[in-house]
């Protein structure tokens, strides 16, 4: 199957990237790529360390600025807009590494998350209920936090701020199998009130579980897109690796 | 740094040099402009003698804090301090008897000795607070001369040893001694740059990380230098207390001079041998024509290296060297392909 | 009892390191900045009380209901145009245009007011002193100032808690993508620390001003001090600053009680100490002093 980036013109399409190049330095981490979120989906990008993955997401959250190309949100072109704008907006952006403030406590996070909120579903009740064990935990240090707690609060602070679109850049690194469970376990909800998720994930066979489209990076440049149903493993790890790996039976899980 | 991607066949050949012309050019050119200055006060009027010999001064300053700065990326604003002690080390020498011109060399190892253990407490910071450090420094060693009546205290004192020379042999004993110690430093200063150390030191000034990952000898490194550069402000200090030369600790180790010879460095362009001569060139341009308008000089000075940092960041000779690819000194090296037929010369410039 | 008019002095002197400190704590936190041009601020705000408050027919005691809000709104605007673009390149060159722009603004002092010395008037106010024993008078400006000190310190402290302001100053300190990605205009907040920053320094100039006599190049030996002060209590505590502030005063008392010369000497001694035993200063967080 073919790189297709006109699959699924929906007219629910909230974020729509166009032939988007970015350099890291002389680098060229994201190499001409195209994609499209709609309304209650989940797009999975996956591809190898190295791929582009994240600069694209930051790209998208107006943390890096592209060569060429166009970010557009809700038919607006948002290329040029700085990052607060395009929270305020509503595409948030769940970092790489969490990146909680360790002076502050959980809900003095979640606080700043919602500053700016626009009108929606989420405030610091509907997080609570989400991840029930933060409501004791409200005035600890998040820096005390386990890795899994962390990336609960660092999800619950981009959900305050009510976005439409919501990115999540490797929420598993680092993280036991359980705890991914009980982390990936709330995406439906999120999904179930028409906001569009869009992940990056190393692991595989994790974003292909969860994904409605899956979108596979390979040196910064798109080298497979379709549904999860639709592709078959070797195309994955064909698509993931860039070469044809000795025939092994089972998916191409990364060492 | 000027890059165009080289050429996709890598079967041409690839030239590794040093500069643009042939080395026989630097050589030649040096021996002119020394003969020229050695011979300036025979050939140039008695006013523009002392311009130049308290240009040679600054230009020995500036060098130095470019040297820190620019290659090692250390900024002080406390090389004031060495100023200081290179001249009243040449002070408590003059007053043992030894005769001030000799006694330089002397300033320079007491500055340098003085520096050393300086760096293993200095070291402990980086950015901001070692340049406020330095400063600290600077202020502590002009306080400690101040208690010292020997040397004069607050008022200051006379530079014994010169009284025996008439005038005008005073002013040229003096100019030169200013002209060769600036001609040995910026010698010194490109060979420096030339060698291995230079080298590490511009893989410091362009990446610290990758210089330390890639095995330098990061903190060593760091060390020499500001052992060196202590030593050359203290050589500045030296032939300052000789051209003055009534030696006070307000003057001696006045912030003034820190602020000139960082203005000087930025706007000529740091990084670079030429940076800080020009930078001077500016400077005494700038004083001589403001000459009656106090503080003026300074100001205008000032605003024009904040514009400068914030606008053209490599400085003026970053500028020209950016447009006409012309390196007066060149202490990096050139990698171009070049081939027979066509003289087009795709290059790369590391320096 | 020399000790305790030691101890005395030096708290008083201490809580005006404080005040003159605490903006440039919070612009470090904030920005990593370290504002080398802060204690010259401070002097153009001890001149525009002497000079320019008059002209309003306001009396220099109350220059400084004027004079602060004036220098927030001067912080806020250097900083988002001047600053933010110093910055947005590196630090070297923050640190160079600080340098340059202190140059600048004592050299503009010394061509506009001249090198002689001025003082804030106050009338007999600034003569008053309160009689503890024989020996220990406590002057009542610098009193005044002590508490001043506290009272600024204390309301800073509360806006960083308890605000949502205060809260996002707090977060960006932390990690400035991180709150981008909250929503928040990191420049924005940048100006509010540098206002800040600003208006408290203004408030130290005037008392500066106020207790002695000062120059163009007064803004030198204040920001020394205020460095001094940060460090010696610990970057990122304001409390520690306060207490910085107060060992540096002490120190010093202490030396210039053996010889008015070793004054600074001994504060500068006091730091230098603290940097090789204690980088981190006595309250500081685990923030190292490597930017």
């Amino acid at each position: 199957m073919s790189p297709d980036t006109n699959e699924s013109a929906s007219a629910s399409t909230l974020l729509s990237v166009e032939h988007l190049t970015v350099f890291h330095g002389q680098l060229c981490a994201v190499d001409d790529v195209s994609l499209r979120v709609g309304e209650g989906e989940v797009l999975a990008i996956i591809g190898a360390n190295g791929a582009g993955k994240s600069t694209l997401l930051r790209t998208i959250a107006g943390l890096h600025r592209p060569a060429s190309g166009t970010v557009n949100f809700r038919g607006e072109d948002i290329t040029h807009d700085a990052a607060h704008q395009r929270v305020r907006a509503g595409i948030s952006l769940v970092p790489e590494g969490r990146r909680l403030f360790p002076s502050l406590t959980l809900e003095e996070n979640l606080l700043v998350g919602a500053h700016r909120a626009a009108e929606g579903p989420f405030d610091l009740a509907r997080v609570y209920e989400l991840f029930p064990w933060m409501k004791d935990r409200r005035r600890g240090k998040v820096f005390q936090f386990s890795g899994g707690e962390q990336q609960a609060v660092a999800i619950g602070r981009a959900l305050v701020a009510n976005p439409k679109v919501l990115m999540l850049d490797e929420v598993s690194l680092g993280l036991a199998p359980i705890v991914i469970e009980t982390i990936y376990e709330v995406i439906p909800d999120i999904v179930s009130h028409g906001i569009g998720v869009l992940l990056v994930e190393q692991d595989v066979s994790q974003g292909l579980r969860v994904a409605t489209r899956v979108h596979c990076l390979l040196e910064g440049k798109t080298s497979l897109v379709g549904t999860p149903a639709s592709l078959s493993a070797e195309e994955i790890e064909h698509a993931y690796f860039g070469a044809e790996l000795p025939s092994t039976a089972g998916r191409g899980e990364p060492s | 740094m000027s890059d165009t991607t080289l050429p996709q066949s890598a079967e041409l050949p690839l030239l590794v040099e040093r500069s643009t012309f042939s080395p026989i050019y630097t050589l030649v050119g040096t021996v002119v402009v020394f003969a020229f200055f050695t011979a300036a006060p025979w050939i140039l009027a008695s006013s523009w003698v002392s311009v130049l010999s308290n240009f040679f001064v600054l230009l020995i300053m500036a060098t130095m804090w470019n040297l820190l700065a620019g290659y090692a990326g250390m900024v002080s604003i406390g090389q004031q301090g060495f100023v200081g002690l290179g001249a009243y080390a040449t002070l408590y020498f003059a007053i043992k008897g030894m005769s001030p011109f000799v006694a330089i060399p002397f300033a320079v190892l007491a500055c340098a000795i003085i520096a050393y253990p300086i760096t293993y407490l200095l070291f402990r910071l980086r950015g901001g607070y070692f340049a406020v450090a330095t400063w600290v420094i600077a202020d502590s060693a002009m306080l400690l001369i101040l208690t010292v009546a020997l040397l004069g205290g607050g008022t200051g004192k006379y530079l014994p040893g010169l009284t025996n020379l008439s005038p005008s042999e005073l002013d040229h004993d003096t100019y030169l001694a200013t002209w060769f110690v600036a001609f040995v430093v910026l010698v010194a200063t490109y060979f420096i740059l030339r060698s291995r150390l230079g080298l590490v030191l511009s893989s410091l000034r362009d990446n610290e990380t990758a210089a330390r990952s890639s095995g330098a000898k990061v903190t060593s490194t760091r060390r020499l230098i500001y052992v060196i550069a202590g030593a050359g402000c203290g050589a500045a200090g030296s032939v300052l207390a000789i051209s003055q030369p009534f030696v006070q600790p307000a003057n001696a180790f006045s912030l003034n001079w820190a602020a000139e010879m960082l203005f000087a460095s930025m706007i000529g362009g740091m990084g670079t041998i030429e940076g800080p001569i020009i930078g001077c060139i500016i400077f005494f341009v700038l004083q001589q024509s403001l000459q009656n308008l106090g503080a003026w000089y300074l100001i205008i000075f000032g605003a024009v290296a904040v514009v400068i940092a914030i606008w053209q960041p490599r400085g003026i000779w970053g500028l020209i060297r950016d447009t006409t690819h012309f390196e007066l000194l060149p202490v990096g090296y050139r990698v171009s392909a070049s081939s027979l037929s066509s003289r087009r010369r795709v290059s790369r410039d590391a320096n | 009892m020399t000790w305790a008019n030691i101890l005395i002095q030096g708290a008083l002197v201490g809580g005006f390191y404080a005040l003159f400190a605490c903006g440039l704590s919070l612009m470090f936190g904030v920005m990593k900045v370290i504002n080398l041009a802060h204690g010259d601020i401070a002097v153009v705000a001890a001149y525009s009380a002497v000079f320019l408050v008059p002209k309003l027919h306001v009396a220099q005691l109350w220059a400084f209901l004027v004079v602060v809000p004036l220098f927030a709104l001067i912080g806020y605007v250097v900083q988002r145009t001047l600053l933010q673009k110093a910055i947005d390149r590196d630090p070297f060159t923050t640190l160079l245009v600080t340098f340059g722009l202190s140059v600048v603004i004592e050299n503009l002092l010394l061509e506009i007011y001249s090198a002689n010395g001025q003082s804030v008037n106050i009338g007999e106010l600034v003569a008053k002193s309160w009689q503890v024993n024989s020996v220990i008078y406590v002057s009542d400006v610098s009193l005044v100032v002590l508490g001043v000190a506290v009272l600024v310190l204390g309301a800073l402290q509360l806006f960083l808690s308890r605000t949502s302001s205060g809260r996002l100053i707090r977060a960006v300190s932390d990690d400035r993508e991180a709150a981008q990605l909250c929503g928040a205009n990191y420049k924005h907040v940048f100006g509010v620390a540098a206002a800040i920053a600003f208006a408290t320094v203004a408030l130290a100039g005037i008392a500066f001003g106020i207790s002695t006599e000062f120059d163009p190049t007064a803004g030198g030996i204040n920001l020394l001090y205020a460095f001094e002060a940060v460090v010696i209590g610990g970057i990122g505590s304001l409390w520690g600053t306060l207490v910085g502030g107060i060992l540096l005063g002490v120190a010093q008392q202490f030396g210039a009680h053996f010889n008015l010369e070793y004054q600074t000497l001994a504060g500068n001694a006091l730091f230098l100490i603290v940097l090789a035993v204690r980088p981190q200063g006595l309250f500081g967080r685990r923030v190292s002093l490597n930017e």
